[in-house]
């Protein structure tokens, strides 16, 4: 069987495409990297997602958290505090036995059937796990870099004449996201390095379609030799790695392009987010 | 344990309740959090020395050696933690048994890696096949703190290595000035001041190897998520205490833990932050004094 048939077999099996059975002996290498970049898909899917979706939410809890009123501020805080301070791998157990827990039948809403199940699926609540982690981590560094925007730009503003919506949408905005950067940049990385844990925590891999790293797992059980598989992984994952820096370091450029090249904020890889 | 909890059946409400949590599980239930507590306290120092030597190496002046310190503190950078620790407990164990099948039995003439299996002679299994429970606990515990010192090791480099870089040259200099040799001012200048720059990089890490701990359940250690899972599960009436899924309530538990142990810490660091910049000519070292003032 040549390498191009067993692509075509596997390529898409963490989808649900393609040949039902795993492979289960004569491991090839050819199938290992096929079936392992085939769970890649999973682990881009919750990561980019959840980062889209998260960023939206974070930039809204970070303002609560800067907020005068307490009423908006204590929320934020103690939804920040709950998910940055308990472990991810604890976070997903708790959420897929509360959403077991909901009726099987669905929930009946204002005459209408809201139907449950879907949730605690994989793709459903870890997505919804994965968001609000994210939305907190990236809060916390968007209220930080809310807090260090310099004092004579806001002043500045101010003498323009900016004030209220337009002042934070023209001057407060920017400039969080531009100092916020760089540690966003390593949220988005270790975003990514936290999807591998999906499949390892509470939520089941239906008919076997799971993420890279279930994959590379499957792999070293049956043959007993983790020197290929999780090479593999470590492989992709440092693709995956260097993409988004790319990526990130595309929009860093555009957020500082009025700065003279040497003030410019650079991004380096720091390894403290880890969940 | 309790004499009046000897017949579960008759038991209602709060006695249930009470004479459930004290039965032989929830003790070993209870255990298990000593089980990461003990790890953290075991794999902290280790981690701290390991990190310590991968900074040293990275700045070797012999080519090799720098080189293997720097690809050990680069490998955390782009690949999930998670796949070093599954790939470091099966890799160490295998090591450590080929190693001794090396030693205990030369003339063993099979491969040792034969189609999918990994065999090796049986006097070189470790620990031995007839040997206690307890002692394959121990082993795996022992495998589990290897991995975690080795990963968070790579991390700690990290932050050693950008604390003794932070060390202003100066001081370096005027060592030198005094004649000290390159290990004299590693000795005397260099570690006792990079303590300070050290510090918000290690309490971070500390904040991390917390919430890493419910990875020893993936290493195969009876830890408190694999007992909340154990025992939370749904009982039935052929249990002593038959009970529905409370799993979820299991982790309820667990979360509040690791949400203390994150508080604590938070006040404990920033009390040792404070203590450190205690007349230092840093921010923190300024806002102190001007307080005082």
């Amino acid at each position: 069987m040549s390498c191009w048939e067993t692509i075509g077999q596997y390529a898409f099996r963490s989808l649900g495409h393609g040949e039902r059975l795993l492979p289960r002996s004569d491991f090839t290498l050819c199938q290992q990297f096929t079936l392992i970049g085939s769970g890649m898909i999973w682990n881009i899917y919750f990561g980019l997602l959840s980062l889209v979706a998260g960023f939206f939410f974070a930039n809204a809890l970070a303002m609560a958290k800067a907020s005068r009123h307490a009423w908006l501020r204590k929320p934020a805080e103690w939804f920040i505090f709950v998910f940055r301070g308990s472990p991810l791998f604890i976070q997903f157990f708790l959420a897929y036995e509360a959403l077991v827990m909901l009726p099987r039948a669905g929930i009946v809403l204002w005459g209408l059937t809201v139907e449950t199940s879907w949730l605690t699926k994989a793709w459903a609540g870890a997505l919804i796990v994965l968001f609000l982690n994210t939305a907190a981590y990236s809060a916390e560094i968007f209220y930080g870099a809310l807090r260090s925007i310099p004092k004579g730009d806001l002043e500045a503003a101010d003498a323009y004449g900016l004030s209220g919506w337009a002042k934070f949408r023209r001057v407060q905005w920017p400039t969080m996201l531009r100092l916020a950067w760089p540690a966003y940049t390593n949220e988005a990385i270790f975003l990514f390095h936290a999807t591998t844990l999906v499949f390892f925590s509470g939520f089941p891999a239906f008919q076997q379609r799971g993420d890279a790293l279930y994959y590379a797992n499957y792999f070293a059980d049956k043959t007993f030799n983790p020197f290929v598989p999780y090479p593999i992984v470590a492989f992709y994952f440092i693709c995956l790695t260097l993409l988004v820096i790319w990526l990130f370091g595309v929009v860093n450029t555009r957020l500082n392009r009025h700065l003279p090249a040497n003030t410019r904020s650079r991004i380096r890889l720091r390894p403290q987010i880890i969940r | 344990m309790f004499t009046s909890c000897a017949d579960p059946a008759t038991l209602e409400g709060l006695s249930w309740l009470l004479c459930y949590l004290v039965t032989g599980k929830q003790i070993a239930f209870y255990w298990s959090f000593l089980t990461v507590l003990t790890l953290l306290a075991v794999t902290a120092p280790t981690a701290l020395a390991f990190g310590f030597v991968g900074a040293m190496a990275s700045r070797s002046s012999l080519a090799p050696v720098s080189l293997i310190g720097r690809g050990y503190t680069a490998m955390v950078r782009g690949i999930p933690d998670i796949v070093f620790f599954l790939f470091f407990v099966i890799a160490l164990d295998q090591g450590i048994e080929w190693l001794t099948h090396q030693i205990r039995c030369p003339d063993w003439t099979e491969p040792v890696r034969q189609g999918l299996e990994f065999r090796v002679c049986p006097e070189a299994k470790v620990p031995p096949g007839h040997a206690p429970q307890v002692v394959h606990q121990i082993y795996g515990f022992a495998l589990a703190v290897v991995t975690f010192a080795l990963v968070f090791g790579a991390f700690a480099a990290n932050v050693l290595l950008g604390a003794m870089q932070a060390v202003p040259r100066a001081q370096l200099e005027t060592a030198e000035s005094y004649g000290m040799t390159p290990r004299q001012v590693f000795r005397r200048i260099l570690v006792p001041q990079m303590w300070v720059y050290a510090l918000p990089g290690l309490s971070n890490l500390w904040m991390i190897l917390i919430k890493a701990t419910p990875l020893l359940f993936l290493l195969g250690v009876q830890d408190i998520v694999y007992w909340a899972r154990e025992l939370g599960g749904a009982k039935t009436s052929a249990y002593a205490f038959p009970h529905p899924d409370w799993r979820l309530y299991y982790f309820l538990v667990l979360l509040v833990f690791y949400l203390c142990m994150t508080r604590v810490s938070e006040i404990v660091l920033a009390r040792v932050a404070q203590r450190l910049s205690f007349g230092q000519a840093t921010a923190a070292g300024e806002a102190q004094r001007k307080a005082a003032a």
